[in-house]
């Protein structure tokens, strides 16, 4: 099988600092990949380089989405071609209610995609439907987005937008960060909701305990901007007790 | 109404996508032969003026002494807009379309022309049911100077309220015109309030009698036609005791390089236990990019809560003209009453806004609300100028007072200058201002949910202007949230 994601020795750069120095990493349709590593080793860069953030500039090296030049697209192309990020910090936007945002949201993404709009009584029953799945009450979709949330509510959000939006490929950045063990578990068992052989995964995280819930087919160990490790669930475990010296110590070399 | 909303949604897509790459939809200008006042302005123009419209004497010379105190002010410099030197002796004072010489009896006498300039405008004049979607909705289109047709007018006419152009107004029911014109805004208000008290050609007359609530919304649209024309319109709105009246004002130009010069008087009388609610959309040509064209947009608004436990609601929309300025206000003479403005301003490439309201408390118990958004973009620049006014005798007023500038791009400019004066201890006087940006943050977080930036910026901006966007009527509030989007096309990426 072939791959969905493919990033070849990637390079990329934030202003005058290198900080992905050739990472490559191919993920297959369905699977899900862990990432892991100390911080500033580049983890939020590579969401950042692969959804399409302004100000991050890659160099060299390739990134291929079910066979398409990821890196030439806009950031909304990205979001329409299946890629989907869930913010570490996602953003409020006062005065927008969850539910226009939702509805807008899956709006463009749906005429990016050649699909026709949802209208609105259609709308409401699938995010009602989404919501539900997730725990979450009418009212959360009346506030306004983000605004005033906690962050395990902000969070919920966030996998409630992936569930409406169905991406290929969903990076979830830190996900975890914030989050006492009961949102951690909600969150968990949202986006295990959301596994499908069609849908990857690639999981950013610094600490093994989401990995409690999303069960990941790899983990990798990102040091230094480079993948210097990968290994199955087990590594995560392992790291949890070792730390991240040795292999930060091993990149240096 | 399914079917109504329908046709909405396309047309607004039509428009949406006419409108990409700065292009101004309603920048066509209708052919049609027009009676015209030779350029300038003296006694005469006036006189021909009146005599055009068949006044009575005592209109004659209301508008000559007007011309009087006129010639002997000063047009105002204090404003924060810069624009050239307008001559006032080179615009033209009157332009009526010809075929209208005679008067349409109905609808179907109007030239067909100009039913369709309203089409493409989008805003038909026939009655149909687009607009009667949800509620009717009467419109009276002012055409230059002249306004064109009335509709709905027998089902108001059961009810009572008076709805029609002003000079029919000055026809069919001079007692009313006489006793209130002037009464709010008098002649030597302002400069701009006295040129147009002098030339004033039409506009729009609301009464609404006794305990009547009016059964539908009102409706003006204005449109500035004729090259060099002036468009001088006057609008009287009275609310009789314990009446209430939804009234709407949207406005358009066609694309233009000269700069056109409008300068309105809009007057409200609002009498015991009466309310009038007054929005405006106006999306008049802002001029292209580099500033050229666009209408000076000089208007005098201002409503008079004459009575006890009145109340009168301005509501506007303002993303349109070159030059802004206008400030609707409320004298909150009777006690109990209540005045309100909310406003969103929208300054977009070289645009100036200068706008805001004034709020007079001089009844007891008396309150104010002012909610205004500001969004400025491109280069242009936009101010928010406020005076609330507590007088001697106004014990217990009360007021509010929200100020919100948005800035998008780095080139653009907000400015915010509330004056205070208070003369009452008893008063609780409120005031909140921010200003903020769009963030970066924002901007990628929406554009990684598939909206591209242009969309982003309207959603961000929508939400930031919620709170006014709530108090149009339903009908237009939908429209005039697209109206923000396209106003913004262009001032990201």
């Amino acid at each position: 099988m072939s791959a969905m994601l493919d990033i070849q020795n990637l390079h990329a750069r934030v202003g005058e600092a290198d900080i992905l120095k050739g990472l490559s990493l191919s993920v297959k349709p369905g699977e899900v990949h862990a990432i892991m590593g100390p911080n500033g080793s580049g983890k939020s860069t590579l969401s950042y380089v692969l959804s399409g953030r302004d100000h991050y500039e890659v160099t060299q090296g390739s990134v291929t989405l079910d066979g398409s030049d990821l890196l030439a697209m806009s950031p909304e192309e990205r979001a329409w071609a299946g890629v989907f990020l869930a913010f570490q910090y996602p953003l409020e936007i006062p005065g927008v209610t969850n539910m226009t945002f939702l509805k807008t949201a899956l709006n463009a993404v749906r005429k990016g995609r050649g699909e026709s709009e949802l209208d609105a009584a259609s709308f409401l029953r699938l995010v009602r439907e989404k919501a539900q799945g997730l725990g979450m009450r009418d009212d959360m979709l009346k506030r306004e987005l983000n605004v005033g949330f906690s962050g395990g509510e902000k969070k919920r959000n966030e996998v409630l937008q992936m569930a409406l939006l169905e991406p290929r490929l969903a990076i979830l950045d830190e996900t975890d960060s914030g989050l006492d063990v009961d949102a951690l578990r909600i969150v968990g068992e949202g986006v295990n909701a959301l596994r499908s052989p069609e849908r990857s995964f690639v999981v950013i995280t610094h600490y093994q305990r989401l990995l409690d819930y999303i069960k990941p087919d790899y983990v990798h160990v990102l040091a230094k901007g480079q993948i210097i490790e990968t290994g199955s669930a087990d590594l995560a475990h392992q790291l949890e007790k070792t730390g991240y010296a040795d292999y930060v110590d091993r990149a240096h070399a | 109404m399914r079917e109504a909303k329908a046709t909405i949604d396309d047309a607004t897509v039509n428009q949406v996508s006419d409108l990409a790459g700065q292009n101004y939809k309603y920048g066509f200008v209708t052919d049609i032969d027009a009676d015209r006042a030779p350029n300038g302005l003296n006694a005469d123009i006036i006189r021909f003026i009146s005599a055009k419209k068949e006044e009575p004497a005592w209109l004659l010379d209301w508008r000559l002494e007007a011309y009087e105190r006129w010639q002997t002010m000063e047009e105002p410099e204090w404003a924060h807009v810069a624009y050239p030197k307008i001559d006032y002796q080179d615009l033209c004072y009157y332009s009526a379309p010809k075929s209208m010489e005679d008067g349409p009896k109905s609808l179907d006498d109007v030239d067909p022309e100009l039913l369709r300039t309203y089409e493409k405008l989008g805003i038909p004049l026939v009655e149909q049911e687009v607009l009667a979607g949800v509620r009717k909705v009467a419109v009276d289109a002012v055409f230059d100077s002249v306004s064109v047709g009335t509709t709905f007018r027998e089902e108001l006419a059961k009810s009572g309220v008076i709805f029609c152009s002003f000079s029919e107004a000055v026809r069919e029911h001079p007692e009313l015109v006489r006793k209130y014109l002037g009464s709010v805004v008098p002649q030597s208000d302002n400069y701009f309030a006295a040129l147009n008290s002098a030339v004033f050609s039409d506009g729009s007359f609301v009464y609404i009698p006794p305990g009547v609530h009016c059964p539908m919304e009102l409706s003006t649209y204005f449109r500035i036609n004729e090259a060099n024309t002036g468009q001088f319109e006057r609008t009287l709105v009275i609310a009789d005791r314990g009446a209430y009246v939804s009234y709407l004002e949207g406005c358009t130009a066609p694309m233009r390089d000269e700069n056109q010069l409008h300068a309105a008087v809009v007057e409200l009388v609002a009498l015991e236990d009466a309310e009038i609610k007054y929005s405006t959309v106006q999306n008049w040509y802002p001029g292209d990019a580099e500033g050229r064209g666009g209408i000076y947009n000089f208007v005098t608004k201002r409503g008079d809560c004459r009575e006890d436990r009145s109340k009168i609601s301005w509501t506007q929309v303002e993303t349109g003209s070159a030059v802004t300025w206008k400030y609707p206000s409320c004298v909150l003479r009777g006690n109990d009453s209540v005045g309100e403005f909310y406003s969103i301003a929208i300054s977009n490439n070289m645009q100036q806004v200068d706008s805001g309201t004034k709020m007079l408390h001089l009844g007891r118990n008396t309150s104010s609300r002012i909610i205004s958004k500001g969004i400025s973009a491109g280069r242009s620049s936009n101010a928010y100028r406020g005076k609330v006014s507590v007088h001697r005798k106004a014990q217990n007023a009360r007021n509010f007072t929200q100020c919100d500038s948005l800035l998008i791009g780095d080139r653009s400019a907000a400015h915010t200058v509330p004056y205070i004066e208070v003369k009452n201890q008893s008063a609780q006087i409120e005031h909140e201002a921010t200003t903020s940006k769009i963030s970066d943050d924002q901007l990628f977080y929406c554009q990684q949910r598939g909206l591209n930036a242009e969309e982003a910026v309207a959603l961000i901006v929508n939400g930031f202007c919620r709170e006014v966007l709530q108090h149009l009527p339903m009908e237009f509030a939908v429209e005039a949230q697209k109206l923000v989007g396209i106003s913004l096309e262009g001032s990201v990426g």
